[in-house]
Parts: C-alpha cells; sequence; structure tokens
C-alpha cells in the first residue's frame, strides 16, 4: 500500500506532540507494515495533537499517518468519530458543559443559556477567540450536578472540573487562566451497609502513595494469589460466583477459565474503564480515590490467567482517574509489582494506560477493541466472543472496573466466603451511584439484597422532602421504575423478574416536579448523539425515536406516535448489532408503560 | 457437511457456509444490501437478519457462520418486521431512485417510509469534483462496500473511509478534500459494488439527467481488455452505439468484478470522446 498525502503540513508543535509519543522519526520502525504495527497508538497520538493544538489538522494528521503507515481517510474517519476531537479549528480552552440528565435536573439549560448569552450559541469562539463552551453527554459528576469539564491545550495540557458549577463559574473558567490539573477539595462519596469492601479505603488512604495503599492492606491479595496459584485463583472466583458489574452480569469466573484455557496463545486483560452510562460514576470513584486497588485486581486476574499485557480504557472526560492510575502503574512498576518479575516470581505482567475521546459505545467490549487498535469504535459482531478473539484478534479477558475491584477480597476471603454475602444469585457488594432529586449524592456501596427503598433512606430520601416520582434504574440503558418499586430487592434476579435490570448501578431519583417528558427526551438525544452509525436499526431507530419524542415533549405528537415508538424500539431491540441499539429503547418503553411520557397539569 | 433446518426444511451446507448460503441452498430468497459475495460481510444494513432458535436477537444471514442442529426461522413476524423497519428507515432518510433492490425489498416488505413525515435525511450536496465519478451521499446507505473494495478486499487504495459518528456518519476521504486530491486511482471498484446508485459513472449520471439514460435500450458485450497482459473480462453496456458503462462480472475468475482506470474509463476511443464526455472536434 502507497500512501498518498495531501501537501498539508504539521506545525512545528504538532511534530513534537507526536513525538513524543512515538519517538523521535529517526526511530521508526524501518518498512511500511512494521510502523503499521503500531497503530494501536493512532489514539494516543490523536490526544496528543488536540492536547497541544487545541484541534487536530490535516497537516497533523499527515504527519501521524506518516509515522504510523495508516491512510489518512482512515486516520480521519478515527479522529471525527470522537467527540472530544475536533477535525476543525478550535480554540485552545474548551468548556465542556453537561446537559445530561441529572445536570439537566440541577439546572444545566439555565448554565448554557447564561452562556449563550454571554459567549454565544455552543461552539463559539469567546474570550477573545481563546475559548469556546460545548454541550456534553453524562460527565460522570452526577454527584456533584450540574458539572462541567474544562478542557485547556498548549504546551502543558490541563483539565478542570467545574462541579458544581454556576453561571459565574464557568464564565469565569473561560475567561481564567488554566489552574492545573487539581481539583478543589472534593465531597467523599457516602458508604452505607455493613460489608463495606470495596469503598474501604476511598477517603481514608492516600491514592497516590503505593505505601499508603499496602499499610491498608494492599497487595496482600497478590502475595496471596501468587501463594496458592493461577488455578486456585480462578476457582475461587468461580465459587465467589462474582457476575459482571458493568451491566451484562455475566459471570466473571467462567470467562476468566475460557481465557486460562487458551495456554500458549497470547493473551490480553483488558479493564473496561469507560464508565459512560449517563448517571455512572462508580468507576470513577474507585480509580480516583483507590487506584493501586484496580492495578492489583488486574494484576491478579492476569496472573489467574496467563495474560503478559492489560490495558485500561479509561473514558476521556475522566483525565484525573486515567492520571491516578498511571502514577499508580509507574510506582507499582518501580516496586517491581508489574513488569518482567512482579514480585519476584519470574511473572510478567504490565499495563497500559489508554484514555478514550469521547464516545459512549466505546463502552461496549468490542467497539473498545477496535478503539485500543486504533480503529474507530464500531462493535464487532459475535460470536466471535472476546476470550476467543477479543484485543489484536487473541483471547482477551475483558471486565469492568468495579468486577475486578471485587477480586482481591474474593482472593483473601476465599470464594465460598465471599459468596455468602448478598444473596445465593446476586453475590457480593454492589456500588450504587445515587443522584437527580436525592438529598446526599454519592456513590454507596449495599450487600446485594438491600430494597431500592432502603438505599434511598440511607442517602437521605428524596431532597427537599418532595414526593419521589420515579427512580431511572440502571442507566439510560436501563429502565425507569414508579415508587411502588421501593421494595425492590438490589439484586440481578429480583430486578429481571420485575422486568428491570441493576446496569450500572444507576439509581437516579426524579420528584413530582420534574418535567419528564423532558427528560425522556434527553434520553432519546444521548442514544442518537452515541450511536456510532454502523448498522442501520440504531443508526436510523435512534433519530426516529428522538424525533417521536421531540414531538411528545413539544406537545405535537400525534396519535400514532406512541405505537410508532413501540415498532421502533422492536427493531432496535432486535435487529442492531450490539447492546446500545439493543437497549437504547428500554428506558423511552418502561417510560411509556408509567405514564412518565405525559405532560403534567 | 453441516446440518440445520431452514423454516423446518433440512438442509446440507459445506463447513464454513453462511446461513445466507444455507438460505439460498433451501431455496429462500433473503433480501441483501451490505453483502457482496467478493467482500467481506460487514452485517451493518441488517435487512438479511433470520430469527435463530434459542437466540435473544436476530442473526444477521450474510455474516453469521451456519453451525450443526441450527433451526432458522426467515418469515416470522419478527423477522418481516425489522426487515420492514429497516426498509422504512433507509427510504426515509435516504434517497433511493437509483436503488432497485431496495425499492423491490420495500415493496415486498410493505415499507411506508412516507410515515415518518418529515424526519431528517442525509442529504447534502452532490460531489463532481472529477470528469469520471458522480458522488451523491444522499443516496448512500452506508454498506461500506466502497470502503472495502477501495481497501483491502480489492483495490488496497484505501482513499475513502467512513467518518464521523451515528446518523451524521458518512464516506469521505481525508477532510472530505476532492477525489483529485485523496489517493483515488479511479479504478471505479467503489461504483462497481455501489447497490444505490450513489457513486455513479459521468457518463451514466449524464444521461439520466437528459433523461436519456436507458437500460431497456441496452446491450451488453463481454470482451476482453486491450490494455495488459492481464486479460480482465470487460462488459460494455451500449445504448445507441455509445459504450456508457463498462463492468466486469462478478463471477469472472480473473477480475472478480473489479478492473483498473485504463479497462474501466479507457475505451473512449472507441467512440473518439473525452473521458468527460465530450465528443473531440
Amino acid at each position: 500500500m502507497d500512501l498518498h498525502f495531501t501537501g498539508a503540513r504539521a506545525t512545528p508543535a504538532e511534530r513534537d506532540a507526536v513525538d513524543r509519543v512515538l519517538g523521535s522519526p529517526s526511530s521508526d520502525p524501518l518498512g511500511a507494515s512494521a510502523r503499521r504495527e503500531r497503530r494501536h497508538l493512532l489514539l494516543p497520538v490523536l490526544h496528543a495533537i488536540s492536547e497541544r493544538a487545541g484541534w487536530i489538522s490535516g497537516g497533523a494528521l499527515n504527519y501521524a499517518c506518516e509515522r504510523l503507515s495508516v491512510p489518512p481517510a482512515e486516520a480521519y474517519g478515527v479522529a471525527s468519530f470522537y467527540d472530544l476531537f475536533s477535525t476543525t479549528p478550535r480554540p485552545p480552552v474548551v468548556l465542556h458543559v453537561c446537559d445530561d440528565i441529572a445536570c439537566r435536573c440541577a439546572g444545566a439549560e439555565d448554565l448554557c443559556a447564561a452562556l449563550e448569552r454571554v459567549c454565544g450559541a455552543a461552539g463559539s469562539a469567546t474570550a477573545g477567540q481563546s475559548a469556546t463552551w460545548l454541550r456534553a453527554p453524562c460527565l460522570g459528576l452526577c454527584d456533584r450536578a450540574p458539572a462541567a469539564l474544562l478542557a485547556t491545550a498548549g504546551d502543558s495540557p490541563a483539565y478542570r472540573r467545574v462541579a458544581p458549577a454556576t453561571a459565574e463559574s464557568l464564565l469565569s473558567s473561560l475567561g481564567s487562566a488554566p489552574a492545573g490539573n487539581g481539583t478543589a477539595a472534593e465531597p467523599l462519596p457516602y458508604v452505607g451497609g455493613t460489608h463495606v469492601r470495596l469503598l474501604r479505603r476511598v477517603g481514608s488512604v492516600d491514592p497516590e502513595s503505593l505505601d499508603a495503599y499496602r499499610d491498608a492492606g494492599g497487595y496482600a491479595a497478590l502475595r496471596r494469589a501468587l501463594e496458592i496459584g493461577a488455578e486456585r485463583v480462578v476457582d475461587e472466583i468461580v465459587a465467589s460466583n462474582l457476575l459482571g458489574r458493568g451491566g451484562a452480569a455475566f459471570p466473571t469466573g467462567r470467562k476468566m477459565q475460557a481465557v486460562a484455557r487458551a495456554a500458549g496463545r497470547t493473551r490480553y486483560l483488558v479493564c473496561n474503564a469507560d464508565e459512560s452510562e449517563p448517571g455512572t460514576f462508580k468507576d470513577r470513584v474507585l480509580m480516583e480515590h483507590d487506584p493501586f486497588a484496580v492495578v492489583e485486581a488486574m494484576t491478579i486476574a492476569a496472573i489467574a490467567t496467563g495474560c503478559e499485557r492489560g490495558f485500561v480504557y479509561v473514558r476521556g472526560e475522566y483525565p484525573q482517574a486515567a492520571r491516578r492510575l498511571q502514577a499508580a502503574v509507574d510506582a507499582a512498576r518501580r516496586a517491581e509489582l508489574l513488569g518482567g518479575n512482579v514480585m519476584q516470581t519470574g511473572l510478567r505482567f504490565d499495563v497500559e494506560i489508554r484514555r478514550g475521546a469521547g464516545a459512549y459505545i466505546c463502552g461496549e467490549e468490542t467497539a473498545l477493541f477496535n478503539s485500543l487498535e486504533g480503529k474507530r469504535g464500531e462493535p464487532r459482531s459475535k460470536p466471535p466472543f472476546p476470550v476467543d478473539a477479543g484485543l489484536f484478534g487473541m483471547p482477551t479477558l475483558i471486565n469492568n472496573v468495579e468486577t475486578l475491584a471485587n477480586l482481591p477480597a474474593i482472593v483473601l476471603e476465599g470464594g465460598a466466603r465471599y459468596a455468602k454475602t448478598g444473596t445465593p444469585g446476586s453475590t457480593g457488594t454492589r456500588l450504587f451511584c445515587l443522584s437527580g432529586c436525592v438529598t446526599r449524592s454519592g456513590v454507596y456501596e449495599v450487600e446485594h439484597g438491600v430494597t431500592l427503598g432502603a438505599l434511598i433512606a440511607m442517602a437521605g430520601g428524596v431532597r427537599d422532602g418532595a414526593t419521589l416520582r420515579t427512580v431511572l434504574l440502571g442507566g439510560a440503558a436501563g429502565s425507569f421504575v414508579g415508587p411502588e418499586a421501593l421494595d425492590l430487592r438490589l439484586t440481578f434476579e429480583d430486578a429481571r423478574a420485575a422486568g428491570a435490570t441493576l446496569g450500572s448501578g444507576v439509581v437516579m431519583l426524579f420528584d413530582d416536579r420534574t418535567a419528564m417528558p423532558d427528560v425522556v427526551r434527553r434520553i432519546a438525544r444521548f442514544f442518537r448523539h452515541e450511536s456510532c452509525g454502523q448498522c442501520v436499526p440504531c443508526r436510523v431507530g435512534t433519530v426516529r425515536q428522538a424525533e417521536v419524542l421531540e414531538r411528545i415533549a413539544g406537545a405535537t405528537a400525534s396519535p400514532g406516535d406512541v405505537a410508532l415508538l413501540d415498532e421502533i424500539g422492536r427493531v432496535m431491540r432486535d435487529a442492531s448489532i450490539c447492546g446500545l441499539g439493543q437497549t437504547a429503547a428500554n428506558a423511552i418503553a418502561s417510560a411509556r408503560t408509567l405514564g412518565l411520557l405525559e405532560a403534567r397539569a | 457437511m453441516i446440518e440445520l433446518t431452514i423454516d423446518g426444511a433440512p438442509v446440507c451446507v459445506a463447513p464454513g457456509a453462511t446461513v445466507l448460503d444455507a438460505c439460498t441452498a433451501a431455496g429462500v430468497e433473503t433480501p441483501t444490501l451490505c453483502f457482496l459475495e467478493t467482500l467481506t460481510p460487514v452485517n451493518a444494513c441488517r435487512v438479511c437478519v433470520v430469527e435463530l432458535e434459542g437466540a435473544r436477537v436476530l442473526v444477521p444471514a450474510c455474516a453469521r457462520k451456519a453451525e450443526n442442529g441450527m433451526a432458522i426461522r426467515t418469515d416470522t413476524e419478527r423477522v418481516r418486521h425489522s426487515r420492514k423497519m429497516v426498509l422504512e428507515f433507509l427510504a426515509s432518510s435516504v434517497d433511493l431512485s437509483t436503488a432497485p433492490d431496495a425499492q423491490r425489498f420495500c415493496e415486498r416488505y410493505g415499507a411506508q417510509p412516507s410515515r415518518y413525515g418529515t424526519g431528517e435525511t442525509v442529504e447534502r450536496p452532490i460531489k463532481i469534483d472529477n470528469a469520471l465519478y458522480v458522488r451523491d451521499y444522499s443516496k448512500c446507505i452506508m454498506c461500506y462496500k466502497c470502503v472495502e473494495a477501495c481497501g483491502t478486499d480489492a483495490q488496497n487504495t484505501f482513499a475513502i473511509a467512513a467518518a464521523g459518528r451515528g446518523f451524521d456518519a458518512h464516506i469521505s476521504t481525508e477532510f472530505d478534500v476532492a477525489l483529485p486530491d485523496s489517493a483515488c486511482v479511479y479504478c471505479g471498484n467503489c461504483i462497481g459494488v455501489c447497490p444505490t446508485g450513489a457513486l455513479m459513472f459521468q457518463s451514466e449520471y449524464a444521461l439520466r439527467r437528459q433523461g436519456a439514460w436507458d437500460e431497456s435500450r441496452q446491450t451488453e458485450t463481454d470482451t476482453i481488455c486491450p490494455y495488459c497482459g492481464v486479460g480482465c473480462t470487460l462488459r460494455l453496456h451500449v445504448q445507441e452505439n455509445e459504450i456508457v458503462k463498462v463492468t466486469s462480472p462478478l463471477e469472472n475468475g480473473v477480475t472478480h468484478g473489479n478492473l483498473c482506470i485504463k479497462g474501466r474509463f479507457g475505451t473512449t476511443y472507441v467512440s473518439n470522446v473525452e473521458p468527460g464526455g465530450e465528443r473531440r472536434g
């Protein structure tokens, strides 16, 4: 393949940004096919360009493509897939203002209106052409809604959260110089229940100190895992009956058995940290406040299944989590807890932190693999499943952050004892993300089996003593449940029996003052925005669904619209390639059943 | 051999065969848009979905490998509903006026695109930036066939790829540069595989605009390309003694339907016209 390039040339700054990822051009492997082996570095390179220049120019893309031997048309297809990148000139300072459901209920539209008044429409340059603002889907800061993320490109790129945001704080953030990566003192998540496992170090142990982590019991589980050996570790995880916490609830032990059986082949471990389900922020809390636990858990999983290379794919909107994880990986490597000789056993395992760039779909495991490989984040057809052909076509163990975070406890306690917590069908504890019209939003860890009502009571109930109208359970891909569901025991089996799902642990409350048709419309807009566009049922179905909900929210719906919504939902559920399309109508269908689409007087 | 049933009838297919192959073997015609024998299945259009007993969702016949014991249903209410909706979605968002297969399927499944009213469409300006191709992406259903033909499935030129996301996804060169500024080598293989007329030869486009394109008055003549020693089969589409289009049969063992710029466009000397259609003075 002879690549063809337009005449556009990279600026020295853009070249430098690329070189910092790939090394100097003189270090490039000889031959195009060897350079193509590094295609998986395309996304990190695009990040580097974007963070330096604020956008991805034709010249910068050409230079990246030359270095990686990637056709420019393909690289453009990748760059234009991700929401955080711009392929047209953009000011260096970008304020991403969340207008998704939780933030919407906390006044995000008023903030956007204020920004529009002062700075012009979203996307227009302001503050002397140096800044702009954009609307964003859920930023995973629902516990501090309304939220915004300020990204500053340049020689020392920086990110800053503005949450909870006010019109004043947003406007001043656009005008002021970047304030580094630091975040102001954050309110700690609340914990509850009697068996706090996952959050036990959160808020009390310095997340940037390996010593502090070890003093708090860290790395005892890895030591134990190495003592009992790989097979026994897998056995314990099977015995624990741990089910995946990312939303699909697949038995973790069975995945591990399948990958462990692929002996003799290169295998990969991937930690899915692309937490993007609206209303979900539990994995962010774990990564930001207990990053070593994620690294240790990955090491246990890798050693149990024979993986020598692991990746954490962190969503692009979580720069703080990525930074803390990177620091943890570096520290663990220095202490020989990662690398070529893990804990002096001769076993090899290392971790790379990779960042997404604004695409909900990349939380779908096969889309995530494509994204890691430097391709567009489009899901693949299954079968084959990741345990047979995953990242780079090799057997891959992919687990959500919270799922992995359970492994140390299982190894230390033993699977059988772990399985005694929770219920037989839903073992262990679970992180729930409480947000919306709740008194104390945050991440709560409770044993499976606690009722929805008890969990909400733990968080102080509905804010301002208002009346509960509905709860969004499991996220935008989950469903709304009414107040009658407060007795629902929060387990996989009870949720399933009730026609609901725990999904990614979202528990978002709406009181009787919330304009629900507007909330449901925002969910429809979310799926329209996040569909990858690969298959027709989802690409067009999410648009048609959103159009019907625009009409409903605008009170211009026709009598046939509700039936049409059902028909659209059915084809998306039946014929979409992946879980995004298959679940894009769930919350909307449940809203209809509960009568939430009808405007209230 | 793999044994499965299609609508209750037992069928035997060779290992590696797809459900679509099995349907064909059972005499069941399956609609397809993004599928082509010579390309890797992308199963993006989903118009070929069938019901697989025991599966939670419908499966794409074109890509799913046949397995022993599969029980496939091709004409259930669920299958018909999905096919009808996919076709409605396409017909309500894309100009299918030069897509005869899609039109036929719409009729067969009773698609009613008009019920989406003034819903959003993919309409965008037509691209005429060279003498040989016209690209009208208002007619594009995003079947990815052109990308595959331009890439590893045939030409290995990689001039075009899918760009953007969701409903805004579209086929594009890098930064949407004009074809002459891209890697395009004008082999025309993208046009050869396009199922909707979104990609069209200038010659066909010009005749259509004049209202003069008439396939019923065209003859097809197979011959061998005169240029090099490969010996590609050319199929000349002739209307009123003018070559209006050159293709190659998909089933041809030499070309698999692919040609190069010379075979595809280098026939104008026959009627003494410039490649753009201007007759030499």
